[in-house]
């Protein structure tokens, strides 16, 4: 349940921007590969923002596919798992995308 | 997150030296914020558990007039520079620090009181054991002589930068040391949190099954060693050392990787060599 910290650096990198503003929609990246799991974030969320000025907010979850950049063939392509494998064959290979964890932007009302 | 009232992260951790009586968990917070400040909030009215927790739409009707405010930031950023901090700290001091992750069970506490009785005349080897609750492995360290402190998470699932910025706080350790962070038993969280160390190492026994690397990738990706425990077992259990070496290598292609047995000490050497204390 990493989740739980991970959502409530959600709640304190927002408060830290917007105060006491009533935050209405909260949107966040988080990468195919990123480790962590939208809808326990969903659940976490819903739990602790209570009491504090984004109760209530909708999550708006973007979820990058991981890229990647093979070294051994030029080519760039979709990495499903942490499985660090271009199809040509080479494990020489760098992550581009799908490890994102940011919060983008908010809407206050 | 503290599971008696809900209040904020962090909450409900604890550091503390074994063998220190009177340290009955009365439901006291620290905040790292203030240093190691604490307080109670026994029976307080005003602390909000009055709230309804389930049952009814959370969402609240969107306004039609909003604004928007970017915010374009990352969400371990303040962990990672915490963990910036104490590898400084760290490096600053000459002391090496090595994180040892797995799960509950695969011989993270019996590795480090081996290692500590028979190669920690080498340099002084310090540890900090993490673990929800117990001093249970603190108190084993103890009886080696080391010096330890013990962190307990309470709710948390891991250790983060704060954690063992306050568990080097508290324990001290001296300038050149070794220091050994034993953190919780989990193949899961840990592994996004960055505390700052010189070398993330993931122990793995032989009885867990040779598909812990694939099941648990996001761990293993993260290792710089592998440390395959309890090969003395290896007649009796289905374990394909091979895949597992292989597997793990699919994650990270030049991660080391040693094979021992704490118990009989055969291949131990490799792991004494790998920590410099060879």
């Amino acid at each position: 349940m990493h989740e739980l910290s991970i959502t409530q650096s959600v709640i304190d990198v927002v408060t830290e921007r917007t105060g006491g503003d009533r935050v209405a929609i909260v949107r966040l990246q988080i990468g195919k590969l990123s480790g962590i799991v939208p809808d326990s974030v969903r659940f976490c969320f819903e739990l602790i923002a209570a009491d504090t000025p984004l109760a209530g907010a909708v999550l708006e979850i973007d979820e990058p596919l991981g890229r990647a950049h093979c070294k051994g063939c030029g080519e760039d392509f979709e990495l499903r798992d942490l499985i660090l494998l271009c199809p040509c064959g080479s494990a020489d290979v760098v992550v581009m995308a799908g490890t994102e964890l940011a919060v983008k932007s908010v809407e206050v009302v | 997150m503290c599971v008696t009232c809900g209040c904020g992260d962090s909450a409900g951790v604890r550091v503390r030296l074994p063998g220190v009586p009177g340290d009955g968990h009365q439901h006291s917070h620290e905040h790292p914020h203030d240093q190691l400040h604490d307080h109670s909030h026994e029976q307080d009215p005003s602390h909000g558990h009055d709230h309804p927790h389930t049952g009814e739409p959370r969402s609240q009707p969107i306004p039609a007039a909003t604004r928007t405010i970017d915010i374009e930031q990352e969400l371990l950023a303040k962990n990672d520079s915490l963990a910036e901090h104490n590898r400084g700290w760290l490096a600053e001091h000459g002391i090496t620090a090595i994180n040892l992750m797995s799960s509950p069970g695969s011989g993270k506490t019996s590795l480090l009181e081996r290692t500590i009785r028979e190669a920690g005349g080498k340099r002084t080897v310090c540890v900090i054991e993490g673990d929800q609750e117990t001093l249970f492995d603190a108190e084993r360290i103890r009886a080696t002589g080391a010096a330890v402190i013990q962190v307990n998470t309470g709710a948390g699932c891991h250790l983060d930068a704060d954690m063992l910025r306050r568990g080097i706080e508290a324990l001290a350790p001296p300038d050149g040391s070794l220091l050994l962070v034993e953190n919780v038993g989990n193949l899961v969280c840990p592994a996004l949190f960055d505390l700052g160390e010189s070398a993330k190492v993931v122990v793995i026994s032989v009885t867990e099954g040779a598909d812990k690397p694939l099941k648990y990738p996001h761990m293993f990706a993260a290792a710089d060693l592998i440390v395959i425990n309890k090969i003395d077992l290896l007649p009796y259990v289905d374990f394909d050392l091979d895949r597992c070496r292989r597997d793990a290598r699919s994650l990270r292609p030049d991660v080391d990787i040693v094979s021992l047995s704490v118990k009989s000490g055969v291949g131990i050497d490799s792991w004494y060599e790998w920590i410099g204390l060879k």
